[in-house]
């Protein structure tokens, strides 16, 4: 922030900003992990930038990069599924926990299914979840198939008029083709029964650029909806995710800020921005 | 959809696989105007550097790590330069420097782990949520009981909901004992557990044993704390930080925290069989200077190998892990064939439909195709043909050239409608079927095209015979190999191609 502000008091004084000035910022920019294209991009405008409110400018500059999509959930009246992807350990099992402690305690009923049936123990994981938050969980055979659990889930949810449904699936490298085509089946499967409202996309905010790719790779098989962007109590600002928004055009939705259920909240677009110039 | 980022991933929206242009293809494309030029200046030498820097922050190389990085290879470069004469040695000569000096960071030579003179060896793991500690304990105890040690695995992972039930299956899995005492899930005491196990183990006399911990932020200073307090009770001969190899700017800070919160002697690269590009590799080997000791390359329990920083530095320099790819290609290649091949390719033969179903050959041998792919070079233009590969295939194809004249063979081009006719009858298939065939080794042809003028160098430190006839033939050294005299343009071979084309 210190570094902004500098910038800021040389443009509003009217002097020219030092060309190490630039590079300053330009590093605070990469090292939030917007990549080197959007850093860049961010450093001609805000040379262009005058003005009494260059702070708000810039703002405005990075905000007109965010998603035109909407950044909240879009829920259907009757049962919502929410389906849960990404690459290994970004917190997706975490997440679908947070995301049906959120929703129970909103009032609503929730169901989550254990779509991840081959790491060791992920099933047990999310059971555990389950007991903890106290939603009940549907789960398959170990090494099963995720989409025989998934339409089990959706099966039920829709017996039982459950109102939001999760399903967890397991972790997959995007560029592993075998395994994203199982995930187009595990989708495919549950819209035979229920429409999925929504497909999240998991990201680790410590990811670098490798998550444009993750999220090209996942939006192309499963058109993901929105993003998670967990781990953001640690020192990463998440910055590919506006990439990914800029890129992609797919909303960040969630934001995860620590192991716990209660570490979890809703995009706030601005708080984000603030915090990449920070 | 929002505004457009930048040109270079502008085109390639929910496309292929490979998201950005390589830094082979980014730096031979700055180079190929500066051979017309003659001489190299000063200036084009910034010019250079400066698309090197852009390349080396999309494959999320941390910026200071990539400012001394260009600052090293400028001054080298200008010291190189006068003493060459042409444009295109000076070319060859910046690649080479850009290529040792990052093999020089990831670590040069590696190190294996310190066996302790009186058994138990203890390693203690440590890193980030999600690093993939728990699947790699597990491997590590798989490639040391596989070379007749006795491991015992410690679950001091009590953190995470069911990280010990995680554990107890990965080892019965490997059939390697796992010691957990505490049931996790937020229940025991780590500490307590890490010294029981080694108690345990030296009770038990296994040789090695490797300790799980839980994932922990950089920033959390308790937990930092707690990582301390297992070290300070289990001694470890060696501290792992275990790290997600698609990790950006954050590797230097988080490697910083751990190295001052609990500290470790080496690191254990992640999730390698993803399409990082492996900057983080660079950075906390050379922020760091812990050498890089193992690469997890699968969700497998032998998907495990010991890290070589030359193949890591052709991953980072967008050429492919080429060396991983010929070891297997060796493996599957029939020997008498792979030496003709290599020998035709040698002496400047165009690559033609007969080496062309060889290949085909030898690629359904090699088994597991998805994961070799990620290891070729501009892999993703070859993807769709290996997915819907099928054996039968090979069949039909080679009827299908074997009814062919040698002409044709050597020379597809010739192949005009009645001859593809006459070959259609010749083989008992339908016209489209050999028209199909032409068009894939037509394909196949461009894509060879496509590496050779990315600027497919020469990589040092590998050994010659490990050369795949599609692949770039890699010279001992770091010397470049010279092309066969015979001045013919566009060879077949895509190494000598590239050194016809002047990058090395
Ligand atoms: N600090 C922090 N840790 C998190 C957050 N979200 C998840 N984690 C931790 O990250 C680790 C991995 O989380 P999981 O939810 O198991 O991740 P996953 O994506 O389901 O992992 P796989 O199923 O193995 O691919 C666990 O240790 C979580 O406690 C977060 O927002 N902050
Ligand atoms: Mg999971």
């Amino acid at each position: 922030m210190a570094l902004f502000t500098k910038l800021i008091t040389r443009i509003k004084g009217g002097t020219e900003s030092a060309s190490s000035d630039w590079s300053e910022l330009e590093a605070e920019l990469l090292q939030a992990d917007l990549g080197p294209a959007l850093a860049s991009e961010c450093i001609e405008q805000a040379k262009k930038i005058k003005g009494a409110t260059p702070e708000e400018s810039l703002l405005q500059f990075l905000s007109s990069k965010l998603s035109s999509k909407s950044h909240e959930m879009s829920l259907s009246s009757s049962t919502s599924t929410i389906l849960v992807v990404g690459v290994n350990g970004t917190g997706k099992t975490t997440s679908v926990a947070k995301l049906a402690r959120f929703y129970k305690s909103s009032g609503r009923s929730v169901l989550m299914a254990a779509g991840d049936t081959f790491r060791a123990a992920a099933v047990d994981q999310l059971k555990t979840w389950g007991e903890r938050i106290d939603v009940p969980v549907i789960s398959g055979q170990e090494n099963g198939d995720p989409a025989s659990v998934a339409f089990d889930a959706a099966k039920n949810a829709q017996e039982n008029n459950v109102e939001i449904l999760i399903i967890d699936t397991a972790g997959r490298l995007h560029n592993k083709s075998d395994l994203m085509s199982e995930l187009t089946k595990v989708k495919r499967v549950v819209e035979k029964t229920l429409p999925i409202s929504e497909v999240l996309l998991v990201i680790d905010a410590t990811t670098g650029q490798n998550g444009l790719a993750q999220a090209k790779m996942f939006s192309s098989t499963v058109d993901v909806t929105g993003v998670v962007l967990t781990k953001m109590d640690g020192s990463t600002k998440g910055g590919v995710a506006l990439a990914i928004e800029a890129e992609l055009g797919i909303p960040i939705k969630w934001v995860g800020t620590g192991e716990s259920e209660s570490d979890f909240s809703p995009f706030d677009p601005g708080a984000y921005l603030k915090s990449l110039l920070a | 959809m929002a505004a457009i980022i930048g040109p270079q991933i502008s085109t390639l929206k929910y496309s292929a696989p490979i998201m950005f242009e390589s830094l082979a293809s980014r730096f031979s494309g700055a180079f190929s105007s500066l051979r017309a030029k003659g001489k190299i200046s000063t200036g084009d030498i910034e010019t250079v550097c400066s698309e090197i820097r852009t390349a080396l922050l999309d494959s999320d190389v941390a910026l200071q790590v990539v400012d001394k990085f260009i600052q090293d290879v400028k001054q080298k470069s200008l010291e190189a330069l006068p003493g060459m004469q042409s444009g295109s040695n000076q070319a060859n000569a910046i690649f080479e420097i850009v290529n040792k000096e990052l093999v020089e960071i990831l670590g040069g030579a590696t190190r294996r782990i310190r066996m302790a003179k009186n058994p138990p060896t203890v390693i203690m793991l440590a890193g980030l949520q999600g690093a993939g500690k728990t699947t790699l304990a597990g491997k590590l105890a798989k490639f040391y009981a596989d070379q007749g040690d006795t491991p015992l695995l410690v679950a001091s992972d009590l953190q995470r909901p069911n990280a010990v039930t995680q554990l107890q299956v990965v080892g019965e899995s490997i059939n390697v004992p796992v010691f957990a005492p505490e049931p996790g899930n937020g229940v025991g005491d780590p500490v307590q557990v890490a010294k029981a196990g080694v108690e345990f183990a030296k009770a038990k006399l296994h040789s090695i044993v490797i300790v799980d911990t839980a994932g922990r932020l950089g920033v959390d200073q308790e937990l930092m704390n707690q990582a301390t307090n297992i070290r300070d009770g289990i001694n470890p001969n060696e501290i792992l930080f275990v790290v997600d190899s698609m990790i950006g700017q954050d590797a230097v800070p988080t490697a910083q925290a751990f190295l001052e919160g609990v500290g470790f002697d080496g690191v254990v690269l992640t999730k390698l069989d993803g399409d990082a590009r492996g900057g983080a590799a660079l950075s906390i080997a050379s922020i760091t200077k812990r050498p890089i000791m193992f690469a997890s390359t699968g969700e497998k329990m032998h998907d495990f190998d010991i890290f070589y920083p030359e193949r890591m530095a052709s991953r980072i320099l967008g050429l492919g892990d080429v060396a991983t790819l010929a070891e297997q290609a060796k493996k599957a290649f029939d020997p008498n064939s792979s030496a003709k091949l290599e020998a035709k390719f040698a002496s400047g033969e165009d690559f033609t439909l007969e080496d062309f179903l060889e290949q085909l050959q030898a690629m359904s041998k090699m088994g597991n195709m998805t994961k070799l792919l990620g290891m070729l070079p501009g892999a993703g233009a070859m993807k769709k043909q290996i997915d819907n590969f099928d054996e039968g295939e090979i069949v039909r194809s080679r009827s299908i050239v074997e009814s062919m004249t040698p002409i044709e063979r050597a020379n597809p081009k010739v192949l005009n409608g009645s001859r593809r006719a006459r070959i259609a009858i010749g083989c008992g298939r339908k016209v489209s079927d050999v028209n199909n065939l032409v068009d894939r080794f037509t394909a196949a042809q461009k894509m060879m095209k496509q590496v050779r003028s990315s600027g497919m160098p020469a990589m040092p430190n590998m050994p010659a015979n490990l050369s795949m006839p599609n692949l770039p033939t890699v010279s001992k050294g770091s010397t470049v190999k010279k092309a066969p005299t015979k001045k013919k343009s566009k060879s077949g071979n895509p190494a000598k191609r590239a050194l016809e084309e002047g990058l090395s």
